[in-house]
């Protein structure tokens, strides 16, 4: 039970990385990104090429920091990937969605093309990859003993240490920084932000760097968990959407909250039914959710 | 020169391209019509495919084989079940889904899909796991020679597809059909006159599935052996929007338009990269270059054409001008 709680923040950890992102897209571009789970499948192989590439010329391929399976070439690969990410993303909306936007295109249309974006991204991994798993590492490493009888392997404390850390780094960004200022109010209220002078095209490209940047984190943390595969995606965004309505749409830290929460619930729920059932439980709470308190937990009233 | 091969293909293609037009027009019910983002309609289609094989077939011969029914029940109740269990599944999505923004509903039906398929493979009790159904029953076997079983199996389902055409041109011109048209325009302007917008969303919701499951249940009896996988998110939902936003969505003759089309841009993309022999290697990366292009293709159509080939129609009552 301890161990399938840790593990479930582990879990929800990783959720969040796509939650947050998919709720600020949300509350400011004002349609459900699908591709978002089929993105961080592509961040995650690409973080595979750079480690193999880039990192592999530094000598940085097979040193990891032990206890854990990986170092510092797989942190470089992930800088990389994320870069590139969000390069992609950043191309995906000049070329689709902002003409979209532009047109007035009913937001479900919108979300419809990123479901295209979803199948795209997806093909291209087959072709580029294959069907065949991968992992970032062959290492095999001791689960450490923690009390109550819980087992954690030192790559799960690390994931759980690197989602802390990048949640701070995104307080004090949101907090902070002006950019980060401008973005919440445009997700709180994207008219209203427009009509004060925040520049909007500036706070929807922040918006996708961070979105694509978290979501390869994301991507790159699951693959060390489990393995790369190029379906590993596909069923996150029940998870996401789960996680960002409980959270109600647009609050960055309701999404954290909703994902501990998903994430929870889905590794709990490993005691008694099947793991591969994950997604429906994800889907459980989304519909539960739905009947009981749409607007999430921290709607403005 | 025999004739037999290819013509036997292009009845092979004109069937399930009739099978799809099924579909399309239940999702243009949906979404051209009232508005409804359902991404799922895989689940409608695999819901009906199974019902109907499992109440038709046979009890499972050998303990080898496992799955629940096998009443053996006649092909027209098959079909009324996969009616009947598709319209139950969407009552009891449309219910909490209806009244929230529309994407909640993608999520939903594109995440019911999915949890049926997986629980289809994992569970084997139900129907026989991963490796399926096999040998569905067809209606008039026996009485049909095997060689022209085929012919008269496409005609069963062109009239399907007609009895649908009409009976829906009928509907989205009825007062009904007209409720639909401007809620999803204006919802308020719906409610503000009085009628319930989450009771027409309903209605519309539940036909437009049934129709899929009756789509699905031909399907299962015209391939006779189902898988979980052959609903997958691509085959089961994608490519039927794909069909009717080419179409046209907003116009039943778009829908089926679109379905024929695409079924055959999309088997003869099939026949290009199965004729050409490709190393090993190429072969997967072929199949899955087919899905890019088709994604792509959606992504012109929406950027370019985002009224498809024939567009929506203006004039739904021949009392407009």
């Amino acid at each position: 039970m301890v161990e399938a709680l840790v593990l479930g923040i582990v879990l929800g950890g990783i959720i969040a990385l796509g939650a947050v992102g998919l709720s600020l897209l949300y509350a400011i571009l004002r349609f459900g990104h699908f591709a978002h789970g089929d993105l961080m499948t592509l961040g995650a192989y690409l973080a595979l090429a750079m480690l193999a590439g880039p990192a592999a010329w530094l000598g940085l391929r097979d040193v990891p920091f032990r206890p854990l399976s990986i170092g510092p070439g797989l942190v470089l690969a992930t800088i990389l990937a994320a870069a590139i990410i969000t390069v992609i993303v950043w191309f995906v909306d000049a070329a689709v969605y902002a003409p979209m936007r532009r047109r007035g295109s009913d937001v479900t249309l919108i979300a419809f093309a990123s479901l295209a974006i979803a199948i795209i991204v997806r093909s291209i991994v087959y072709m580029v990859w294959g069907p065949q798993p991968y992992r970032y590492s062959t290492e095999l490493q001791q689960a450490i003993r923690l009390p109550l009888g819980a087992r954690i392997k030192p790559d799960e404390l690390f994931s759980l240490a690197v989602v802390i850390l990048i949640v701070i780094a995104l307080y004090l960004f949101l907090e902070r920084t002006k950019i980060g200022r401008a973005m919440r109010a445009t997700a709180d209220n994207p008219e209203l932000a427009r009509i004060s002078g925040i520049d909007t095209a500036r706070v929807i490209r922040w918006t996708w760097a961070i979105g694509a940047g978290l979501l390869t984190v994301g991507g790159v943390l699951y693959g060390i968990q489990s393995q790369l595969q190029p379906v590993m995606g596909w069923n996150f965004p029940l998870a996401f959407f789960a996680a960002t309505i409980l959270g109600s749409v647009g609050n960055i830290y309701g999404a954290l909250v909703g994902s501990m929460v998903v994430g929870i619930v889905q590794q709990v729920s490993t005691l008694w039914i099947s793991p591969g059932y994950k997604p429906g439980v994800a889907l459980a709470v989304l519909i539960l959710l739905l009947l009981i308190r749409p607007q999430g937990l921290f709607a403005k009233e | 020169m025999d004739l037999s091969g290819p013509l036997a293909y292009l009845v092979g293609l004109a069937t399930t391209s009739a099978i799809y037009a099924l579909f399309a027009l239940g999702l243009n019910l949906h979404w051209g019509y009232s508005g409804l983002f359902n991404i799922g309609i895989a689940g409608f289609f695999l819901v009906g495919a199974y019902t109907s094989a499992l109440l038709t077939q046979p009890p499972p011969a050998t303990e080898y084989v496992q799955y629940i029914g096998g009443f053996q029940l006649p092909f027209v109740v098959g079909i009324a079940g996969a009616a009947l269990a598709a319209a139950l599944l969407a009552l009891l999505l449309g219910v909490p889904t209806l009244r929230l923004r529309g994407d909640y509903l993608a999520i939903t039906t594109i995440g019911v899909a999915e949890i049926l398929r997986l629980i289809l493979l994992n569970e084997n009790w139900i129907a026989n796991g991963s490796r399926g159904l096999v040998g569905i029953t067809q209606p008039f076997e026996g009485i049909v020679p095997p060689s022209e079983y085929v012919y008269v199996y496409l005609l069963l389902v062109l009239a399907f597809l007609i009895a649908a055409y009409v009976a829906i041109e009928r509907m989205v011109r009825s007062p009904w059909g007209r409720v639909l048209r401007v809620m999803s325009e204006d919802e308020v302007l719906v409610a503000a006159v009085g009628k319930s917008v989450a009771r027409f969303k309903l209605q519309a919701f539940i036909l437009g599935s049934a129709l899929m499951g009756v789509g699905g249940a031909l399907y299962g009896h015209y391939v006779r052996a189902i898988t979980p996988d052959t609903f997958s998110p691509f085959f089961g939902t994608f490519l039927v929007w794909v069909m009717l936003l080419l179409g046209g969505s907003g116009s039943n003759r778009g829908a089926v338009l679109g379905a024929f089309l695409v079924w055959a841009l999309w088997s003869a993309s099939d026949l290009l990269t199965t004729s050409v022999p490709l190393p090993g290697a190429l072969v997967t990366q072929a199949f899955y270059l087919r899905y890019l292009l088709i994604g792509l293709a959606v992504l012109a159509v929406l950027l370019w054409r985002p009224r498809g080939i024939l567009g929506e129609e203006r004039r739904v009552s021949r009392f407009v001008e």
